[in-house]
């Protein structure tokens, strides 16, 4: 319990100077690093005819990010399929299998890094750099700029402006997720982490067998793995191979970066908020000059000013919804596996299968909770073998999809469900919704029901036709209700772009690949497209001046009816299929 | 008509230039880059912390090993068994236990916590382990020691799960319990800070310690 506590604690101060910086290159403000930046980004813009002063609407930058992001399909796909010749090839790798590798490269450009391959027979060197390593970096920049446009859109500076995507892109990569690979990636390898281009090694043990150590360039990939949100390992069993993760440390780099990035994303968010917040005040006081004072400044609290204001009351909503889930977990591996008790192996250490000596159960749940409410998908213990309940909150964590969520595409889900939510309350005072000063309306509203709606769809209409017919059925290789578990948990994976898996499907197979592609594909762009449509809408409206009958979304009660929201339409949506999962196993398990 | 030609032709232009360029960039210059600097800086974790005994390399620090004699001490079960095999008569790769060596991997078999293929595995290691350690209660069988890790490659064991093989390695090795305990405990690591992780011992650093003192290596 402690260990947890302290984590969480290091991860709140960490966080801090993270979203002021992220904020910064968001926002185009000066940073302590501009000088370097400024030429490496301004030879990348003249190089590509890049004009950063040229902004864009919200049409034009969607269709700017799925037209790139479709290049990169392309380029990477024809990449994988020739990834046998002789370059950065040490293990003789053969070339990838068309359906393998539509998967694949659909997984690795959503940030999904759903993985029906094994890195070490699957991919060359050359794969593992050109392919893995930079969609790793693109996509989460994609994502990132996506959430940043968003966020331009809901502050409202301009009327249609919400940024330049290639700006934006370019921006991203150099300045954050660059600089940070590089210094953590350092960390890993002083950790432990291989980071070679050298051939596989086999060893003469002490017993007089061999022993066939996997090598690569493990390192770089495995730390933008996780700043990136990515999560798609070098090898087979991904973080729990000391190989990716040999120590509590290396443990811990990998948890925080995975964690930084979208936690800054909210500061950033609540910042940029009340930047606006403070044009607005100041031209009231422009127009009046002698009556309106200055108010918001110096009455703020402590969080108020670290997170601002509407920041903070998301960041809350997210905190608590982690904390239930991660709470649950460790309960859950804590108590065991009563039918191993029963065969005489004592379970006081908890639910040791599938788990690593090195990280415990404490460790095992705080990563296995944050990787699927961060949407990374990386994770230190096999998440099949979880106990039932134990392994319900990934489940759970991916099918809400708010929970932090990965770059930026997180925020913009649970922006989605704040709309939501003052929608409903709105409903409920008998007042027209209103968020951040905008007045919410007939199209905003269908909008956010569309694209709250198109996350259950994919996942539980893919997982009845899994298990309706013989093609998605053969996948299945643990008997009973976590049959059942294993395909949600596939769909659920891929419609929130996780890309954690209950490994033990056997799903390199036609229908495997391809239903999991297209739902990581749809998963990934009709929301970003919906959502960038209503802050596209949000934009083009007056700002509404605060009245007695506005409600709040800067409070600590605003968060918790968040949270209510979002577990209410959870219940209503996934329950069904819950109970016939996990929730069945487990009482089976426990009878 | 030549307007839009020129837009098309120029966003284009910013597309596939910023793929190519990013590529090259996130793709080639930082792998490269970070070797480079780990080759200079932290050169033996970068070329995999391999474990040297008498100028052969016998294995890596961060990688468990399959053991099966009764004075080494033994590893958790693996799927994978840690990548171990033989070279077979037939010229075919084999595990220790005879199946066939699928070429490298890392992994565990999956089982749900109700499938009845677990329970069974477990069982059947129990009976396995009682009979080589006849001295061992069935209730004092730490987990960690016969369940699968998540890797199947992990290179650790709980202190409790090292201590309930010492009087079985003491008599197969005529090495005294106290010399395997001295063993243990050096190769035993703690918490870090006192507080994150667990207490682990590494297996092979015990394995090649032993022997060592039994003068086979």
């Amino acid at each position: 319990m402690l260990q947890i506590a302290l984590t969480i604690l290091i991860y709140l101060i960490l966080v801090i100077p993270a979203g002021v910086y992220v904020y910064h290159i968001a926002a185009g403000k000066h940073t302590f690093a501009d000088p370097v930046f400024n030429r490496v980004d301004g030879a990348i813009y003249k190089v590509c005819g890049v004009n950063p002063k040229n902004g864009m609407n919200w049409k034009k930058y969607a269709v700017s990010l799925v037209i790139t992001n479709g290049i990169m399909i392309l380029l990477g796909y024809i990449i994988l399929r020739i990834q046998s010749i002789g370059l950065f090839n040490p293990n003789g790798i053969g070339a990838m299998e068309e359906s393998l590798s539509f998967n694949t490269i659909i997984s690795f450009m959503t940030n999904t890094n759903l993985q029906h391959y094994s890195g070490e027979s699957g991919l060359s060197n050359l794969s593992q750099m050109l392919v893995i390593t930079f969609m790793m970096f693109v996509s989460a920049a994609s994502g990132y700029a996506a959430c940043i446009a968003f966020i331009r859109g809901l502050a409202g500076r301009t009327k249609d402006n919400v940024g330049n995507f290639f700006v934006d892109l370019v921006r991203i990569t150099t300045r954050v997720l660059l600089p940070f690979s590089i210094i953590g990636g350092l960390l890993l390898v002083w950790q432990g982490v291989p980071q070679n281009f050298s051939g596989n090694v086999v060893v003469d043990t002490i017993e007089g067998t061999k022993q066939v150590i996997a090598m690569g360039p493990v390192a770089a990939l495995e730390i933008i793995k996780h700043l990136g949100t990515n999560g798609g390992g070098f090898l087979g069993a991904n973080s729990a191979t000391p190989i990716e993760n040999p120590t509590i440390i290396s443990n811990l780099i990998e948890l925080y970066s995975m964690m930084l990035l979208p936690g800054a994303c909210v500061i950033t968010f609540g910042k940029m908020v009340r930047d606006r917040k403070r044009d607005l005040a100041a031209a009231v006081v422009a127009d009046d000059a002698a009556a309106a004072i200055p108010q918001i400044e110096g009455r703020e609290s402590l969080t108020a000013r670290i997170f601002g204001r509407e920041g903070r009351s998301i960041f809350a909503a997210m905190g608590i919804l982690f904390l239930i889930g991660l709470g649950v977990c460790f309960w859950a591996e804590s108590q065991g596996n009563p039918a191993l008790a029963e065969v005489g192996l004592a379970q006081s250490m908890g639910s040791m299968e599938g788990k690593e000596v090195r990280f415990g159960i404490a460790q095992s749940a705080m990563f296995t909770t944050t990787t699927t409410s961060f949407t990374t998908g990386t994770v230190n213990n096999m998440h099949d073998t979880l106990t039932p309940l134990g392994g319900m909150i990934p489940l759970l964590h991916m099918m809400l999809n708010v929970v932090f969520g990965g770059k930026g595409v997180g925020l913009m889900n649970m922006i989605t469900y704040a709309i939501l939510a003052v929608f409903i309350c709105g409903l409920m005072i008998g007042r027209t919704p209103e968020y951040l000063g905008k007045k919410i309306e007939g199209r905003e509203m269908k909008l956010a029901a569309l694209c709250i709606i198109i996350h259950p769809l994919l996942i539980l209409t893919f997982s009845a036709l899994a298990v309706a017919t013989p093609d998605g059925l053969a996948g299945i290789t643990n008997p009973g209700y976590h049959g059942l578990s294993q395909v949600l948990y596939e769909f659920a994976s891929s419609a929130a772009n996780n890309g954690s898996g209950f490994e033990g499907l056997a799903d390199n197979t036609l229908f495997w690949n391809i239903t999991t592609g297209l739902v990581m594909f749809f998963g990934r762009y009709l929301p970003i497209v919906l959502q960038l449509a209503i802050a596209g809408s949000l934009m083009k409206k007056r700002f509404v001046s605060e009245s007695a009958g506005t409600l709040h979304t800067d409070t600590m009660s605003f968060a918790v009816i968040l949270v209510f929201v979002v577990y209410i339409f959870a219940a209503l949506t996934f329950f069904p299929a819950l109970a016939l999962g996990p929730v069945a196993e487990h009482l089976t398990l426990w009878a | 008509m030549k307007e839009s030609v020129k837009s098309i032709l120029h966003s284009a232009r910013q597309t596939i230039g910023v793929t190519v360029i990013l590529m090259l960039v996130c793709g080639l210059l930082f792998p490269g880059l970070l070797t480079g600097l780990s080759a200079l800086i932290f050169p033996h974790q970068a070329d995999g912390n391999l474990l040297t005994v008498n100028g052969q390399t016998v294995g890596a620090e961060y990688v468990g090993q399959e053991f099966t004699e009764d004075y080494y001490m033994w590893s958790r079960p693996s799927a994978y068994h840690y990548n171990v095999y033989v070279e077979g008569e037939d010229g075919k790769l084999y595990y220790n236990d005879g199946t066939e060596f699928p070429g490298i991997g890392s992994g565990s078999n999956n089982y749900a916590a109700t499938n009845p293929a677990l329970t069974e595995r477990v069982e059947a290691d129990i009976k396995a382990f009682l009979e080589k350690n006849p001295g061992v209660k069935r209730e004092d069988i730490p987990t960690d020691l016969l369940t699968a890790s998540g890797s199947g490659l992990d290179p650790h064991i709980s202190p409790a799960s090292a201590e309930i093989q010492i009087p079985r390695i003491a008599e197969a090795s005529g090495l005294t319990e106290e010399e395997i305990e001295d063993i243990v405990s050096e190769n035993t690591q703690g918490k870090v800070f006192g507080v994150f992780g667990e207490e682990t011992v590494n297996v092979l650093k015990v394995n090649i310690e032993i022997a060592q003192r039994m003068g086979i290596l």
